[in-house]
């Protein structure tokens, strides 16, 4: 690997070298690196690109890395990932995709990713996006995160985007099944004239089942960010969403949380609140002698944590 | 340390501070007053939150008035707000290590937060939102700005919000604030038993210094300690008032 392929897998992964346990590492549209574990496996699609992680029933304590790097100007992929994760594991996948592109041709990767968790099984699961590069081509990435949990399983989703993506559309789909829950905590920074679009579509079709999505954005410059969180509830179910945002400069931020409910034991709730950052944090951290500028970062810093 | 020079200060029309003429340089000292008197406004002038109409405040001999509120903060000043301010995402251990310029360790300097009543262990990694209570807020607050231990520290009536039980060890950690540091302290207040421990005690009505002198003289000027000598209903049952 290069300097600037070594440089985006650290920012994307927090990785100096080649992680522990199972890893699938993709730079420019070719696998560089893979290791399988007794328990989880990965292997390639046949027919159509991507990869399969398969986890056997009862892995517990184990990760799987599978970030992915584009350092290319022009590269653009369709990557479908299949996650099996078997029953009653207790697993963290890292998953991630810097670009970096200082070309005059645009960059993109679209990751499909989809999640079979089957019954008591619990998952980690933690996304990064990164962009950068001095060139007019553009970063772009949209990925689609399906997940199917099984009865009593659990996902936890750490999703965030904080620099250099130009333009991306983000779409969660996930059906709940009884007991099991999905708690997703998701940050997006967007500057200058970035887009970014989220959809987060929730099923809580078992009984039992329960979701909590929070969302938390910084629209900066003259970006917008356009937000959707929808949550049905067709269960005995509880489901919450809240989307709050920060927004500067010429930000646009639109936030549309939606609940539908088909049960009469459904409890849902959502909260969105879009605003500027309040001038009585600035004065406060002022008073512990920040500047107004180193103020501000430190507000959006924690944040976006 | 510290001279107020003609600070007059009016919003919409109307004057809340009037020409204060004023140089604290006593150790502990106690603003007092009834509501609306400006108080809260000429602390907040000091530490640089509002700007005076008019007026010039000097620092240990230098001017500050035009000075912002960081820049204030670094010559050694904290505020400790009325209404804590509360945030997103950012932890006590956060607010405290940018308060104390540097990390915290929860050995060595938590001791603020023990001082007011708050297990470090519970509280270092605890989100300053609105998941603390009101109580719990106002101590971190106290606990930040004395964990600054600087020159002037300014608390704006921190007795709200504190039950009763818990206000003899305030009362304490305002004594050790000012034993221990070469600081000194302002603060708003209108519990006997602050104003008791303060070297002098500024008395502030309708914007104007009525009685800036030692804590005996303006408590007993007051009748503060001498229940039943006013003239309202509360002298009438033989109670004391602030009137």
């Amino acid at each position: 690997m290069d300097d600037i392929e070594k440089r985006m897998l650290k920012e994307v992964a927090e990785l100096d070298s080649l992680p522990v346990g199972a890893f699938n590492i993709r730079s420019n549209g070719q696998s560089a690196a893979r290791n399988s574990t007794a328990n989880i496996e990965i292997v390639s699609k046949t027919d159509k690109s991507g990869i399969d992680i398969i986890i056997k029933d009862g892995t517990k304590n184990e990760s799987c890395h599978i970030p992915v790097i584009i350092s290319k100007s022009g590269v653009e992929e369709c990557v479908y990932n299949d996650f099996y994760v078997g029953k009653d594991c207790d697993v963290t996948i890292v998953a991630g995709c810097g670009i970096s592109n200082c070309g005059g041709h645009d960059s993109r990767h679209d990751g499909i990713h989809t999640f079979h968790i089957e019954k008591d099984a619990h998952v980690r699961y933690i996304e990064k996006h990164y962009g950068e590069g001095t060139g007019t081509g553009k970063r772009l990435m949209n990925p689609t995160t399906e997940v199917n949990l099984g009865e009593g399983a659990v996902m936890e989703m750490d999703t965030s985007q904080i620099a250099g993506i130009n333009d991306t559309y983000r779409i969660t789909r996930a059906v709940i099944g009884p007991g099991a829950s999905l708690i997703m905590h998701d940050k997006i920074l967007t500057n200058l004239d970035q887009t970014a679009k989220a959809e987060i579509v929730v099923s809580l079709d078992g009984d039992g089942s329960k979701c909590d999505i929070i969302s938390r954005g910084v629209a900066k410059g003259s970006s917008r960010q356009d937000i959707v969180i929808d949550i049905a509830g067709n269960s005995r179910c509880s489901g919450h969403a809240s989307c709050d945002s920060i927004i500067m400069e010429h930000g646009v931020i639109v936030a549309t949380p939606k609940l539908a409910a088909s049960n009469v034991d459904a409890s849902l709730i959502h909260e969105a609140a879009i605003g500027k950052i309040a001038g009585e944090q600035i004065t406060k951290l002022m008073t512990l002698g920040l500047t107004e500028e180193q103020a501000e970062a430190k507000i959006i810093e924690g944040f976006l944590r | 340390m510290l001279e107020l020079q003609n600070v007059s200060f009016s919003a919409d029309g109307k004057d809340i501070l009037r020409d204060i003429n004023i140089t604290i340089s006593d150790k502990f000292v106690a603003v007092t007053g009834p509501n609306g008197s400006g108080k809260s406004t000429l602390l907040k002038i000091i530490m640089g939150i509002t700007k005076p109409t008019s007026g010039r405040i000097i620092f240990d001999g230098t001017d500050i008035t035009d000075m912002p509120v960081n820049e204030r903060a670094n010559l050694g000043m904290s505020f400790a707000f009325q209404q804590p301010v509360r945030f997103k995402g950012l932890k006590v251990r956060d607010l405290l290590s940018i308060a104390a310029g540097k990390d915290v360790n929860i050995n060595k300097d938590c001791s603020y937060l023990r001082a007011v009543g708050l297990c470090p262990r519970d509280y270092i990694d605890r989100e300053i939102n609105d998941t603390l209570s009101g109580g719990e807020m106002k101590r971190i607050e106290i606990a930040m700005a004395a964990a600054r231990g600087g020159k002037l520290s300014l608390f704006d009536e921190p007795e709200a919000g504190i039950d009763l039980w818990s206000f003899k060890s305030l009362i304490d950690v305002f004594m050790n604030l000012h034993n221990v540091t070469n600081g000194n302290i302002i603060i708003i207040s209108h519990q006997e038993r602050i104003l008791a421990i303060a070297d002098k005690i500024i008395y502030l009505k309708d914007g104007v210094v009525e009685q800036y002198a030692e804590g005996e003289k303006v408590m007993a000027g007051l009748e503060l300690r001498h229940g039943g000598s006013c003239s309202c209903a509360h002298g009438a049952k033989g109670e004391s008032c602030n009137g």
